[in-house]
C-alpha cells in the first residue's frame, strides 16, 4: 500500500510537470499576448511600444527561459505579477479561491444530497409513476445548460421576488448569504445531481438483486436497512467515481454560472485573464485546477480501499 | 430645412438635458450604484481609448477646461473652466494661456500648480522622462509645440500653427490632468486626482469604488457620497440587475434598441433615453490589393449600400446615415441631406445605385457568370459580427460573394496593420465631434489609425486649412467639401452612425447623456439622488 502511495505521487507530479508544459506552451501559440490586447483598445499598434512593453513584461525573452523563469518562481513561491492589474498574481488569486471553493463544495453537496437518495427511490421503485417522474427530472438536468438554467433562475428571482441573488462581498441577512451560494450551487449542482441520481439508480438496481438482498429481506432487515446498508454500501463504488469525475469537471459549469450569478471567483477569473492573455494569472489557475483535480482523483481511489476492504493495493 | 436642423440645435445647447436639471434643490448623499460592462484594463485614462476606462474614472480627475456636464451637445460654446480659472488666445491664435485655480489639492493632499499641467502634457507629447505604456491620443498634440508656464498659475500652449480645435481636444474626457508626483504605474492602479471622487479601490471583474472628495475645490460638489461600479460582464444578468433595483443606472450608452424596450417593459418607471454616440460603423478597404486596387469595384461596392436596410434592421430604425463626421443635428460638421444625397450611394433609389454598381462590376471583368469571391473580416463582437453579415446580403447583388471571416481581438488589429484583409467591418468611435479629431486621426496620410493607407495629399492641405480656420461657417463648409471627397474616394465608407440606449432609476436626477460623444460626459460631480 505504502509503495502503491509513493508510485501514485510520483505519477501526480510527472502529470503536474507535463501539465504545466502544455499550458505554457499552448498559451504561447494561441495567436496574439496582452500587448496585442492592449494596443487593440487604443485602436493601432506602434511597433516601439510593442516592443518596449513586451521587454517590460518579459515576452521577448526565449520561450524556455519564460519557463523557467515561472516554474523557479513557484517554487518559490512568487507567482508573478499580473499584466493586467499589476498586483502580485498571488494577490489576485488567493482571495477568489475560497469563494470557488465554497461553491464547488455546495455543488458537489447538493449533487450528493440529491443525487443518491433520489436515485435510491428510483431504483426502489422502479417503473413506478415516482420513477418516471424522478427519470424526467434527472433527464432534464442532464439537457439543460446550467447558464441557461442559471438566467431562468435569475428571471424568476426578479419577476417574483422583485430581488436577485447575485454575489454580494457584504451580505446583510442570512437569507441573503444562503441565497447568493446556495442558488448558483443549485444550478451548477443540478446536471451534477441528475448524472449522480442516474448511476445510483443503475448501480442500485444491480445490486438490488442479489441473492444477499434476498438473504436480508429473508432475514426480516428492514427495508430502509436493505436499501441503505446492504444495497447503497455496494451500489455507492460507481457513485463516488462519478462524483470524483465530476468534481474535476465541476470547473467548467462554474465558469459559465460565476458569470451569469456575477460571482467573483477564480473560474470567471480564469477566463477573463485567458481574454487579456494575462499568462501568469492563467498559467497558475490551470496549475491549480490541475492541482485539484489530480488530489482529488488520488482522494477517490484512497476512498475506494476505504468503502470497499476487499479492495486492496499492491505493487 | 437647414433652418429645422438649426432650431434643433439651438435646443439642444439652451436645453439642460432632460427633466433631472430642472428638478429642485439637489439632496446630498447616497452612493450611485452602476453595473460596469466590463473589468478595464487599467485606470489611467490617458493610457486607455475605451470609455470602460472613461466612465469609471473620469469622477477621480478634473481637466483645464470640460464640456459643461449638463449640456448634451459638445461644442465650443459649451465648454467652461474646470482647473483652468480662465483662457486666453493670443492674436495669432498660435497661444493658448490658462489661468489656473489655486488652492487646489490632489487628492493625497499635494498642491495642484502649473507643474502638473505642463508634466501631464510633456508625458502625452513623449517629451518626458516618464513615459506611458501606451500613449493612444499623442497625434493630438501633433501641433503643440511646448507647454510653458508662468509661474505656480498659469500654463501656455505654444503651437505651431493656430489651431482653434486644441480647446476642445482639452475639454474632453480623454483630457485630465496627472499628478507629476505620482508615476504612470500607479495612476494605473491607484489613480490620484483633484477630481469630486477619489479612488478607493479597482477589484479587477469584480468592482470599482470611488469616494466623495470632502476637500472639492468647487464648493457644494460633488453631491453623492459615492459611486460604485459592479463588474458585470453578462449583459443579460446586468439589465436583470438594474430592473430588479440593484442598479440605480444602467452602464451609460450600452443598452441596445431591443434591450431597452424590455427594460422599459420590466422597469416602467426607469427613466431611459436613445441617444447618438457618434461611433460609426464603416467599411474598411484594402485598396492597396487585388481586387479593390480598382476603383471601379471600390465604388460599386459603396453603390451597392442599402444603409437603410442596416438602421432598420440593427437599430430598429433609431440611427443615422450620415458622411465620416456624425450626422446632425446631434452632430456639429456633417453635410447638409441636400449634399449627402449627391454622393453615390446615396442617393435615395437602391435599385438605381446597385443597377450603376453591377454596370461597374461588369466593367471590372466580373458578372453574374464570374462571381468576386472575397472575405469580409471583422472582429468576432456582435456589433462587428451584424453588420458584416449584412454587407455579405447586401454585396451579393452586385456579383461578390462574400465569406465572413472572424478575427480574435487580439488579432485584429494587427491584421489591419498587415494589410491582411481585402475588406474589414470596422466600428470607429470619436471623442470629440472636431474634424481635427476625426479627419487626421482616421485619413492622414501615415496615421496609425488610417488603417486602408488612404493618403491624398490634396486632401490633406484641406484638412490642415480647415483646422486653421477661426471662421466657423467657412470652416464647416470646408469640412463638408472634404467629407464628400473621401466618401467618394470610397476611403472608408461609412454605413450608418449608430444610437444607444442608458436608463436609470427615476430618483437618480442631474444625468446627462452627450449626443455626439461617448467619451465627455462621466464627471458626475452634479448627479444626485431624490431619495
Amino acid at each position: 500500500m505504502f509503495a502503491y502511495i509513493v508510485r501514485r505521487l510520483v505519477l501526480m507530479l510527472v502529470t503536474l510537470i507535463g501539465i504545466s508544459i502544455i499550458i505554457f506552451v499552448l498559451l504561447r501559440v494561441v495567436p496574439g499576448n496582452i500587448v496585442d490586447i492592449l494596443f487593440d483598445a487604443a485602436g493601432f499598434v506602434d511597433p516601439t511600444d510593442k516592443a518596449n512593453l513586451e521587454k517590460e513584461l518579459g515576452l521577448n525573452l526565449p520561450i524556455y527561459q519564460q519557463y523557467l523563469n515561472w516554474i523557479g518562481g513557484l517554487l518559490r513561491g512568487d507567482l508573478g505579477y499580473s499584466y493586467v492589474s499589476e498586483k502580485p498574481a498571488l494577490d489576485e488569486i488567493l482571495p477568489r479561491i475560497p469563494i470557488t471553493a465554497r461553491l464547488a463544495a455546495l455543488a458537489l453537496l447538493f449533487s450528493a444530497s440529491i443525487g443518491i437518495p433520489l436515485g435510491v427511490i428510483s431504483a426502489v421503485h422502479q417503473g413506478s409513476r415516482l420513477d418516471y417522474a424522478l427519470r424526467i427530472v434527472s433527464l432534464s438536468g442532464l439537457s439543460l445548460p446550467s447558464f441557461w438554467l442559471g438566467l431562468l433562475i435569475l428571471m424568476a428571482s426578479v419577476s417574483l421576488f422583485g430581488a436577485m441573488p447575485i454575489y454580494n462581498p457584504n451580505p446583510q441577512t442570512w437569507t441573503e448569504a444562503f441565497a447568493i451560494y446556495a442558488v448558483p450551487a443549485m444550478a451548477v449542482g443540478f446536471r451534477s445531481a441528475a448524472l449522480t441520481m442516474r448511476i445510483t439508480r443503475s448501480s442500485m438496481l444491480e445490486i438490488l438483486r442479489q441473492d444477499y438482498i434476498r438473504t436480508a429481506r429473508a432475514k426480516g432487515a428492514s427495508e430502509a436497512s436493505v436499501n441503505y446498508r446492504h444495497a447503497l454500501k455496494n451500489a455507492i463504488l460507481p457513485v463516488i467515481t462519478v462524483i470524483g469525475i465530476e468534481a474535476a469537471f465541476l470547473i467548467g459549469g462554474l465558469i459559465v454560472t460565476e458569470t451569469v450569478f456575477n460571482i467573483p471567483g477564480v473560474a470567471r477569473f480564469l477566463v477573463e485573464a485567458l481574454r487579456w492573455r494575462d499568462y501568469p494569472i492563467v498559467q497558475n489557475l490551470v496549475m491549480l485546477i490541475a492541482v485539484v483535480v489530480v488530489v482529488a482523483n488520488f482522494t477517490v481511489d484512497m476512498l475506494y480501499a476505504a468503502i470497499d476492504p476487499r479492495i486492496r493495493y499492491t505493487d | 430645412m437647414r433652418s429645422v436642423q438649426a432650431l434643433a440645435v439651438a435646443a439642444l445647447l439652451l436645453l439642460p438635458a432632460y427633466e433631472g436639471a430642472a428638478a429642485a434643490e439637489p439632496k446630498q448623499g447616497g452612493i450611485l450604484r452602476m453595473y460596469h460592462r466590463d473589468s478595464p484594463g487599467s485606470a489611467s485614462i490617458h493610457e486607455g481609448a475605451t470609455y470602460s476606462v472613461n466612465i469609471p474614472f473620469m469622477p477621480v480627475f478634473n481637466n483645464l477646461v470640460m464640456f459643461k456636464q449638463d449640456v448634451a451637445q459638445n461644442s465650443v460654446d459649451s465648454i467652461v473652466p474646470d482647473l483652468a480659472e480662465s483662457w486666453a488666445w493670443s492674436g495669432d491664435g498660435k497661444k493658448l494661456t490658462f489661468k489656473l485655480k489655486q488652492g487646489v489639492k490632489w487628492h493625497d493632499g499635494k498642491p495642484f500648480t502649473s507643474a502638473d499641467v505642463k508634466c501631464t502634457f510633456d508625458m502625452l507629447m513623449g517629451k518626458s522622462q516618464q513615459k506611458f505604456r501606451q500613449n493612444p491620443r499623442k497625434s493630438w498634440y501633433d501641433q503643440v509645440n511646448d507647454v510653458t508656464v508662468n509661474g505656480d498659475f498659469e500654463a501656455s500652449f505654444e503651437l505651431k500653427r493656430p489651431q482653434p480645435a486644441l480647446l476642445s481636444l482639452l475639454a474632453s474626457g480623454y483630457t485630465p490632468v496627472y499628478p507629476c508626483h505620482v508615476s504612470p504605474a500607479e495612476m494605473r492602479t491607484k489613480p490620484v486626482g483633484t477630481g469630486p471622487f477619489k479612488f478607493v479601490e479597482f477589484k479587477a471583474n469584480e468592482s470599482i469604488k470611488l469616494t466623495k472628495n470632502p476637500d472639492y475645490f468647487k464648493k457644494g460638489l460633488p453631491h453623492l457620497d459615492g459611486i460604485e461600479f459592479t463588474i458585470i460582464t453578462n449583459r443579460s444578468t446586468a439589465i436583470l440587475g438594474f430592473v430588479s433595483g440593484k442598479f440605480d443606472m444602467t452602464f451609460p450608452t450600452e443598452v441596445s434598441i431591443p434591450l431597452l424596450k424590455e427594460v422599459k417593459a420590466q422597469a416602467p418607471n426607469a427613466v431611459c433615453v436613445v441617444e447618438p454616440n457618434n461611433v460609426s460603423t464603416n467599411i474598411i478597404v484594402n485598396s492597396s490589393a487585388p481586387p479593390f486596387d480598382n476603383l471601379d469595384i471600390r465604388r460599386a461596392l459603396a453603390l451597392a449600400l442599402d444603409r437603410k436596410a442596416f438602421v432598420a434592421i440593427m437599430f430598429e430604425g433609431q440611427a443615422d446615415v450620415g458622411g465620416t463626421m456624425q450626422p446632425a443635428p446631434a452632430g456639429l460638421w456633417s453635410m447638409p441631406k441636400e449634399m449627402l444625397e449627391t454622393i453615390p450611394g446615396y442617393g435615395p433609389d437602391i435599385n438605381a445605385n446597385r443597377e450603376e454598381a453591377r454596370k461597374l462590376m461588369q466593367r471590372a471583368g466580373y458578372g453574374p457568370d464570374k462571381r468576386l469571391a472575397v472575405k469580409i473580416s471583422t472582429r468576432n463582437i456582435p456589433i462587428y459580427r451584424d453588420p458584416a453579415v449584412i454587407l455579405i446580403d447586401q454585396i451579393k447583388s452586385i456579383y461578390i460573394d462574400g465569406e465572413l471571416d472572424v478575427v480574435d481581438t487580439a488579432q485584429w488589429f494587427p491584421k489591419v496593420a498587415r494589410k491582411d484583409y481585402s475588406l474589414g467591418l470596422n466600428l470607429t468611435g470619436n471623442a470629440v465631434d472636431d474634424p481635427d479629431q476625426s479627419l487626421y486621426e482616421n485619413y492622414a496620410c501615415g496615421s496609425e489609425r488610417n488603417y486602408t493607407n488612404y493618403c491624398n495629399k490634396e486632401i490633406e492641405k484641406l484638412f490642415d486649412q480647415q483646422s486653421v480656420e477661426k471662421d466657423v461657417a467657412k470652416r464647416k463648409k470646408l469640412v463638408w467639401e472634404i467629407d464628400k471627397k473621401l466618401q467618394e474616394d470610397v476611403a472608408r465608407p461609412i454605413i450608418f452612425h449608430s444610437r444607444s440606449g442608458s436608463c436609470w432609476q427615476p430618483y437618480v436626477k442631474g444625468i446627462t447623456i452627450m449626443v455626439n460623444s461617448s467619451y465627455n460626459g462621466y464627471r458626475y460631480e452634479d448627479v444626485w439622488m431624490d431619495k
